[in-house]
């Protein structure tokens, strides 16, 4: 085994100074700057986190003022929704890896790459902005009236600033769908893309359909706030409901947006580690489209105690049933991945095993909030605090840092530590199920999601939840760590460490700006592992 | 999980239907997250690699597998989606034999009204063993009136009456919580359900003071707001009369039809033009603003005690009286300020 050389031409050598970065229209430095970007945002939502479970230690809500922990949870699922969750696998895995997936220098649309980021962080602006300013306290769903008429706290900021990052979410959809349509290698056509590509096609059109609806429901309670439009307020022959209908119909395929990226990531990894094609790649690429596409339909199970009619709530139970299917196809497929691979189990792999888990159990727990007559107990308890994290943070988090930990050779050309990457992994599941499984049996106990202080029998889970978190805290601290450890002193990762079979693997670690000298054209099949794949590798 | 209790009280007639589904879906999950550990674990030692070239089989997929995956788990969802729709039927329609009591949230306390005009605060005193309709508005935001231990809850909108029902099982006290953010303290909302044995039940009905059922106060109100001078029981004034209309159909000026029931009269009282009976000229004002939840409730009572055909079917009207914890008599009873 030959040791690799630390390519002296790269895209990170191609310019040096602050200017070279705020102006590139490099697509993997802008990735790395939603990179620095995202992980702010995360620690900082998660700082509400942790003001979050160090008051729910004690029944009796004795640590901060309930106005403070209302604006705790607000600016956490704010933060962590729209800043964190939806641009973290595309804005960043994505931007750096659909143009050398497909085998294209760069986006189709460089600059409004970059635009997009700076909206992102306009956007952004505006919210910390309104935590300077005092916080929210309307949580993440903004529901009305509480938000229109009722809050005096910071809503119009809040909103601005969420507004004006959906359109950066909407931009990066619409560069991607040109790039895959219209940018792809000779040869590679449709079916020998990565699933990676496909689960980004399907979250693009979420973005670009979906995100539009949020905008105008936003513009809405902003009208409603500043000039008294009385959309909302029954008072004025308004309908509150009608905000969660207009708010669930983008939020909800939203999840999407947060998940399936993770899925396109779980795919490559799955894959890598098994040095085996997925089993039933095209079941596995129209599933992510199926949930896209079933995801607009399913709104309306968020609401099944707010009023809709009885028949209504039987439809959206019916059809939330139709997106649990291709979500099972997903990891059954999966699981059949791994039969008669060849299995190894570094730090991305690791990820991978903890995401089968918490998605499992994550998607499991779905079934029991489309079932109407349990749904009825579960709504709004901590029942379904835990099945949203445990799709969104065990899923989709899962899945962004089993996809960090792959890539991140191919990002800056080190490796990180092996053994301190398998601890962070272990102890995030660890960490994870210690926090969020206890929620499960506090919600079918009745208590209820956004409360301060809550009834003496709740207090042991409530104990066992916040030690988990702590716990998981540690998991997210320890990878900062060891990865900025690895840009100086890492060992030099090569062009394919992991015997990878996609194009992007194909570059120098890191790339060159223009990812390839040559436009490729011996394109193999997707995920196709021959000796001669694992060869040239140079892995022995 | 030794002294952590799993699952609240089951106190009402559907409570362990839920709690049964609720078994049912755990099983289903529990078999299918073992089985796909199970399966990537065993995957993980049986074909581990075992030397640095080694590379997968090449398996393009299996369409009976695909079908065998998507099929089977479609058959279970749709049992979970029947079982759970027939049962929320069931959670959602109150037996006509109901007693009624009217809920109204507001920032932050729980009201209650029962038609024989006792008024209560946080805390709800219904009979055990029998049908028990509430019908739930909020004064300003959204809430959520939730019964752990009954198995359900219901949203509180202004502007609407949401019905929620239960049957008391097992007397005892239960908790009531906000289930529906709203502001501040959100978690104070919380109160206490009191199921007792019908005997207690009549004693609680019959202590403390009185200021009329429901009907009577309404009864007040209609002359106070001067309903009576349109709304004359003839039939030959500007209004519609109000007798025996109750659960009837009436035809409206567009053509349509409708039924009065609670939701009618609240909107035609609220929002007068919105709905007119065939042959009246729209005239009526809007009382939007000029008349409480509570005075609103006590009208739509009174109207309703007009029609005793309709009436004949609900319970009885319980004797006058209101227990001590009530909020005492306002000087023109249910009218705003």
């Amino acid at each position: 085994m030959e040791t690799p050389v630390y390519p002296a031409q790269n895209y990170l050598s191609n310019g040096h100074g602050l200017k070279s970065w705020l102006l590139t229209k490099d697509h993997k430095r802008i990735a790395i700057l939603y990179l620095i970007s995202i992980s702010a945002f995360f620690f900082l939502g998660g700082l509400f986190a942790v003001g979050i479970r160090l008051e729910l230690t004690t029944p009796q809500g004795d640590l901060f003022q309930p106005d403070t922990y209302n604006k705790f949870f607000t600016l956490h699922g704010v933060i962590m929704v729209f800043f964190f969750l939806i641009p973290s696998v595309p804005a960043v895995l994505g931007n750096f890896l659909i143009p050398p997936m497909v085998g294209a220098k760069d986006l189709a649309f460089p600059r409004i790459n970059l635009l997009s980021w700076y909206i992102y962080v306009v956007g952004g602006i505006f919210t910390l902005f309104a935590i300077v300013a005092g916080g929210v306290d309307t949580g993440w769903t903004f529901y009305t009236p509480y938000s229109a008429a009722s809050s005096s706290t910071n809503v119009v900021p809040t909103a601005l600033g969420v507004f004006i990052s959906g359109f950066s979410s909407i931009l990066t959809g619409l560069n991607f769908i040109v790039t895959i349509h219209r940018m792809r290698a000779p040869g590679l056509h449709w079916f020998k893309l990565p699933l990676f590509v496909w689960a980004h096609y399907a979250t693009s059109l979420i973005q670009v359909l979906g995100t539009p609806v949020v905008a105008i429901t936003i513009v809405m309670v902003f009208a409603e706030r500043a000039f008294g439009f009385g959309i909302f307020d029954p008072q004025r022959g308004g309908d509150p409901v009608l905000f969660q209908h207009l708010f669930w119909f983008y939020s909800h395929p939203a999840v999407y947006i947060m998940i399936l990226p993770a899925l396109g990531v779980i795919s490559e990894i799955v894959s890598t580690f098994s040095r085996k094609r997925i089993f039933g790649y095209s079941f596995v690429a129209f599933s992510s489209l199926a949930i896209a596409v079933f995801g607009f339909i399913v709104w309306a199970h968020h609401m099944f105690v707010s009023g809709i009619t009885v028949y209504a709530a039987m439809v959206f139970s019916f059809l939330s049933f139709s997106v649990a299917i291709p979500s099972a196809v997903k990891v059954f497929n999966w699981s059949a991945t791994l039969h008669r691979g060849s299995l190894s189990f570094e730090a991305p792999m690791l990820y991978v095993y903890g995401f089968f888990g918490l998605f499992l159990i994550g998607g499991l727990t779905g079934l029991f909030l489309a079932t109407l007559g349990t749904d009825v107990h579960l709504h709004d308890t901590y029942f379904v605090v835990a099945h949203f994290h445990y799709i969104m943070v065990g899923g989709a988090i899962m899945g962004y840092l089993g996809g960090i930990h792959f890539w991140w050779p191919k990002m800056v050309g080190r490796m990180y530590s092996e053994f301190w990457s398998r601890i962070s992994a272990i102890l995030v599941f660890v960490g994870f199920n210690l926090t969020f499984f206890p929620q499960f049996v506090l919600g079918y106990m009745g208590m209820p999601r956004r409360y301060h202080m809550y009834p003496d029998e709740f207090q042991v889970l409530n104990v066992l939840s916040s030690g988990g978190a702590a716990v998981l805290g540690l998991g997210y601290i320890l990878p900062v760590l060891y990865l900025l450890y690895s840009l100086k002193y890492g060992e030099v990762a090569g062009n394919n460490p992991w015997g990878a079979s996609g194009l992007e693997w194909r570059t120098q670690s890191p790339p060159l700006t223009e990812n390839f000298l040559e436009v490729p054209t011996d394109i193999p099949e997707a995920y196709e592992y021959t000796p001669k794949v694992i060869r040239e590798a140079k892995l022995v | 999980m030794g002294g952590i209790p799993l699952f609240p009280e089951a106190a009402s007639s559907f409570a362990p239907e839920v709690d049964a589904l609720y078994l049912f879906i755990v099983a289903v999950s529990a078999f299918f997250t073992v089985a796909v550990s199970a399966a990537v674990v065993f995957f993980a030692f049986r074909y581990r690699r075992k030397h640095p070239e080694e590379i997968g089989a090449h398996i393009e997929g299996s369409l009976p597998l695909e079908l065998l995956w998507s099929i089977i788990p479609t058959i279970i969802a749709m049992v979970m989606f029947a079982w759970g729709a027939k049962l929320f039927y069931e959670i959602r329609r109150a037996p006509a034999e109901s007693l009624q009591i009217y809920a109204v949230g507001k920032q932050w306390m729980w009201k209650f009204q029962h038609t024989g005009g006792q008024r209560e605060i946080n805390e709800l005193h219904v009979p055990v063993g029998r049908p028990i309709k509430v019908l739930v508005t909020s004064e300003d935001v959204l809430h959520d009136l939730y019964f752990p231990s009954f198995r359900t809850k219901i949203d509180a909108i202004p502007g609407r009456y949401q019905p929620l029902w239960f049957e008391a099982t097992k007397p005892g006290r239960y908790h009531i919580f906000c289930a529906e953010y709203c502001g501040t303290k959100h978690s104070g909302m919380i109160g206490t359900v009191i199921v007792m044995e019908p005997q207690q039940y009549q004693d609680w009905l019959a202590g403390g003071g009185s200021e009329g059922t429901m009907a009577e106060r309404g009864a007040k109100l209609f002359n106070d707001l001067a309903c009576n001078t349109c709304h004359l029981d003839s039939g030959q004034g500007r209004g519609p009369s109000l007798k025996d209309i109750v659960g009837k159909s009436v035809e409206l000026a567009g053509g349509q039809t409708a039924i009065v029931d609670e939701a009618y009269l609240r909107e035609s009282i609220l929002n007068s033009q919105a709905k007119i009976v065939k042959g009246f000229t729209p005239l009526m004002p809007t009382f939007q603003g000029l008349v409480s939840e509570e005075g609103l409730a006590a009208l739509i009572e009174h109207i309703k005690s007009l029609s005793p055909q309709a009436a004949a079917n609900a319970p009885a009207p319980v004797p006058a009286a209101a227990p001590s914890t009530s909020t005492p008599a306002a000087p023109a009873q249910g009218a705003r300020r």
